[in-house]
């Protein structure tokens, strides 16, 4: 079996601009929604607690609510998590509850309207623990950018580490869009998956560097965005297939993971989609733009002066 | 060239190995248990506790697995759940025969059923984290600030005392904040307060400040004492939760350390949030009481008439004692208290520090009291036992009491740490809570295998049809991988949790890349006509310098994630860094060896079972097997 029978190399970078404006567009998109709409956060990050409840029946939301409402909380949400049976309650903080008994106090309530629920979980998380986490967070993405850029840098060029770091941080920004687009909650392992993602796709956009410099290395004569457009058809086959598969993973995750790794996955899957796209349709072009040269990876013996002319050499 | 000299043969085989021992224990699952332990801090766990389960349980008859001695205390495995619930309240029966007084912590427990020559490689099973079996969470967080001005108070007192005893007049001392200020009416007394607080003192920083009349010494608690000081309270907040925990009868309860000023409390199995609440947040009392010595008093309260006025406890090591109700001095008083030995007679003892109230009444007390007995009443769900009871030899002055004689050095270290237990260092809050009911842990564990299994087979699937014998060696090759991977957690004894299990899924789903990048190089060297043995070659050559790069990447993240992850972040960080080595081991290096076994030896090799290599140059397509 062989899936890609390329005859001749596609020109990627032809339509280089294109793909920069549909970047760019989408990009700005995801921020307009990050702004407007804002993430949805989970207790992990806001504080408050969670209380999730199992039914022998289906459960009725609207018992639980009356019931809640009567015992005096108020800003709670009550929705199905999974199947009809299971019930997931979110109270905010309040300062002057205690809020240690919440779980049984909210089990009380429940037992007057809408009884036979049991309690699967409880998960109560005070203020002081959301800021850092968010805090943690951020410096977490910032270390991931620093390092890679760094690294990338040091085994490339800058302009590689630059354009790698572009294109994949807007990857990032375009999985936070579609959360904030759909409201989806973004918990702490959504926040894995995103860095993890943010790896994984510089990951792929080396792979295709790798093939840049060793196709400046080994030919001569080709343009720039023909060395690029050489360099993406080559190693296209296999960003396919290792997206394809690790896709099949995260899928089957998806699918059995259940309700705690559903948007976990779901953010690896845009993660994994943009990956592709972005590492080849927007590194590269961000590349050839910044001015990437056969000059800067072939370095003639007798001519060691003259090639320091652009800067870092690798 | 392509083949491998022995000893890399050797490596891959004893890695496989490696990983197949340490990763076995995972399969066997676990057995029902009963453990045994110490619920009194003065209490030790010993061979003989072992004897007595063994006898215990050979006479009813119950039939056991294997009982083993370790630092927790005793567990017997069992054979089934209804033998294990019939240990259960026999063992409870035999070490606790008084309910209301709990000697023993007898609570049921599951161990590994892997068998005995597994558990002397110390393979053992990886921990399951909460999620996955069910249980408590919550994360402490200590009020150091409270620690800070509770000692600054004693702190002041010790001033007023030590400058009244040396005559030196002042206008007064109050706490700013995290300040003293000591008020004084002239220069010399300031400098002579200045030179008596520093010699007594070392812990307070001085600094001037003020003029004319209105002149001030300011005291704030040197930064290494302020150290000392938080170390102390954390330490002591958690050994007083390990004696409270202790009292729930928990198999393996978590209690530790995180960050500065945060103690994760961890109770798997346990499902009454609220009767743990209640004990951790449980305040005991000490209190310091005289001892009724009048004669007859005691053989008429254990015939049971009490006297009025008095209560009749009973000693640790089992002698009664008739004590007076009226309290001397209660715990809060007590500043500190540290095993140590006697400075003449080298024995033993417990050293007390009281703080300046207290030691003015311990004084007056112990001075109208000599040869008399005192008692050290711990009060803790309203329920007391005395600590101690010593005689009085001589009026004691300034607070520093030492209690000594008739004491080995362990009882002396249990003394003093009982003392410490009767109250928190600092207050503590409860900012993080989780419980996890037994059955989602279970269906988690269900969703985790699944999701793992079919990504597996689906990879696994696809690889071979497309990349036929090379397929099959990476997928070979991957499973190395989460052999390899299974193994060092269980190693590291790492917890292993939902997102843990989702890390090694995607680390597996990532790992293939390795694998894809080498086939694909290798296919592309042949498209570009190198014999079948060239393009092994230069394939796996080529490829590498890749993997390397890409994996490095991937594990930046990684390690950002570890560092500043935490709970589950940090879960699935450990187990996707690891992973990454793994997989740069098991892709590159067990599958080349495999590769290198079935063409590395052959002298003419015709063609490579890698799947279809199709080449653009002409329109007949060469087929390859």
């Amino acid at each position: 079996m062989e899936f890609f029978r390329i005859r001749k190399d596609i020109p990627f970078m032809r339509h280089a601009l294109v793909f920069n404006v549909i970047s760019l567009l989408t990009f700005l998109l995801a921020v307009f929604f990050l702004f407007s709409r804002g993430l949805h956060l989970s207790v992990e990050f806001t504080g408050g607690t969670l209380i999730e409840l199992n039914y022998a029946q289906a459960a009725n939301l609207e018992k639980v609510r009356e019931s809640l409402g009567k015992a005096g909380y108020s800003d709670f949400s009550v929705q199905n998590f999974g199947s009809s049976q299971d019930v997931l309650i979110r109270l905010p903080l309040r300062a002057e509850q205690n809020t240690a008994r919440i779980g049984e106090s909210v089990m009380q309530a429940l037992a007057a309207e809408a009884p036979g629920a049991t309690l699967r979980r409880v998960e109560f998380v005070g203020p002081q623990v959301g800021k850092e986490l968010a805090e943690n967070g951020a410096l977490a993405l910032l270390l991931v950018i620093v390092g890679i850029v760094i690294y990338l840098a040091f085994r490339f060029e800058w302009r590689f580490s630059v354009s790698a770091i572009i294109a994949n941080l807007h990857d990032v920004v375009i999985i936070l869009g579609f959360f904030a687009f759909f409201q989806w909650e973004f918990s702490l392992s959504v926040l894995a998956a995103v860095l993890a993602v943010l790896g994984y796709s510089v990951n792929e956009s080396v792979v295709v560097f790798d093939r840049v410099r060793e196709t400046f290395r080994k030919t001569r004569g080709l343009t720039t965005s023909q060395v690029l457009d050489h360099a993406i058809t080559s190693t296209i086959s296999r960003t396919i297939i290792t997206h394809g598969s690790t896709q099949m993973m995260v899928l089957s995750m998806l699918v059995f993971g259940g309700e705690t790794l559903y948007y976990f996955s779901l953010a690896l899957t845009i993660g994994i989609c943009f990956g592709i796209y972005s590492s080849v349709l927007v590194a590269s072009p961000l590349v050839m733009w910044l001015g990437v040269s056969r000059e800067q990876f072939v370095r003639p013996k007798k001519q060691i002066e003259g090639a320091d002319k652009d800067g870092a050499v690798v | 060239m392509n083949r491998y000299p022995l000893w890399k043969y050797v490596t891959v085989a004893l890695a496989l190995l490696f990983g197949l021992i340490y990763t076995l224990p995972n399969f066997f699952g676990e057995s029902p248990a009963v453990q045994v332990s110490s619920a009194k801090a003065t209490l030790k766990i010993d061979e003989k506790a072992r004897e007595r389960v063994a006898s215990t349980l050979q006479l009813a008859g119950i039939e056991n697995t294997g009982i083993f001695l370790d630092s927790n205390g005793v567990k017997v495995r069992l054979r089934t759940p209804d033998s294990q619930l019939q240990a259960k309240d026999l063992l409870e029966k035999q070490f606790n025969p008084d309910p209301g007084d709990p000697q023993y912590v007898v609570a049921l427990n599951l161990l590994s059923s892997s068998p005995q020559w597994l558990t002397n490689l110390h393979a053992l099973p990886m921990y399951l984290g909460l999620d996955l079996r069910g249980g408590v969470h919550f994360l402490l967080q200590v009020d150091m600030k409270g620690a800070l001005t509770k000692r600054l108070d004693a702190i002041s007192g010790d001033l007023r005392s030590l400058l009244r005893d040396k005559t030196i007049r002042h206008a007064g001392i109050t706490r700013e904040g995290e300040r003293l200020l000591i008020g004084f009416r002239d220069q010399e007394t300031r400098r002579k307060a200045r030179v008596v607080v520093e010699d007594n003192l070392s812990d307070l920083s001085l600094a001037d400040q003020g003029e004319g009349e209105d002149l001030r010494l300011v005291a704030t608690l040197r930064p290494e004492a302020i150290k000392r000081l938080q170390e102390f309270a954390i330490k002591q907040n958690m050994t007083t939760l390990h004696n409270r925990i202790n009292e729930l009868g928990v198999a393996e309860p978590v209690i530790a350390q995180q960050g500065a000023d945060r103690i994760v409390v961890q109770l798997p199995g346990v499902q009454d949030t609220a009767k743990a609440k209640d004990i951790l947040g449980r305040t005991a009392t000490l209190e310091i009481r005289m001892v009724d010595e009048t004669p007859g008093a005691l053989e008429l309260a254990q015939a049971g008439q009490v006297p009025f006025g008095s209560e009749l406890y009973v000693e640790r090591g089992g002698m009664a004692l008739l004590v007076k109700k009226q309290v001397v001095l209660t715990g809060e008083r007590l500043t500190d208290a540290q095993p140590g030995f006697d400075g003449q007679t080298q024995e033993p003892a417990v050293h007390l520090t009281l703080d300046s109230a207290g030691s003015r009444i311990f004084k007056d007390v112990t001075r109208d009291n000599v040869g008399k007995r005192m008692a050290i009443v711990l009060i803790e769900k309203g329920k007391g036992e005395v600590v101690t009871a010593p005689v009085i030899r001589a009026e004691i002055a300034g607070g520093r009491v030492q209690i000594s004689g008739r004491m080995s050095t362990a009882e002396a270290n249990d003394t003093a740490l009982l003392l410490r237990a009767g109250s928190l260092a600092a207050p503590m809050e409860i900012i993080e809570e989780r419980t996890i009911g037994p059955s989602l842990g279970a269906e988690n564990i269900n969703k985790g295998f699944h999701s793992t299994m079919w990504g597996f087979a689906a990879i696994a699937a696809f690889m071979i049809a497309y990349y036929l014998l090379f397929g099959l060696v990476s997928v070979i090759a991957l499973a190395a991988n989460l052999l390899f991977l299974v193994a060092l957690l269980s190693l590291l004894q790492a917890t292993l949790t939902l997102p843990g299990i989702a890390a090694i899924a995607l680390t597996l789903g990532m790992a293939i890349d390795a694998n894809v990048l080498i086939n694909e190089r290798i296919r592309e060297e042949l498209r570009n006509g190198s014999s079948p043995q060239a393009a092994i070659h230069t394939g796996y050559e080529r490829a590498f310098g890749t993997i390397l790069d890409s994996n490095i990447t991937t594990l930046i993240a990684g390690v950002a994630l570890l560092i500043f992850g935490s709970g589950p972040v940090r879960g699935f960080a450990v187990v996707h860094c690891l992973g990454i080595l793994t997989s740069l081991f098991s892709a590159v290096v067990v599958s080349r060896a495999m590769i290198n076994l079935i063409y590395g030896r052959r002298r003419k090799v015709g063609s490579l079972a890698i799947g279809q290599v199709w080449k653009p140059a002409g329109s007949s397509v060469t087929a390859v097997k």
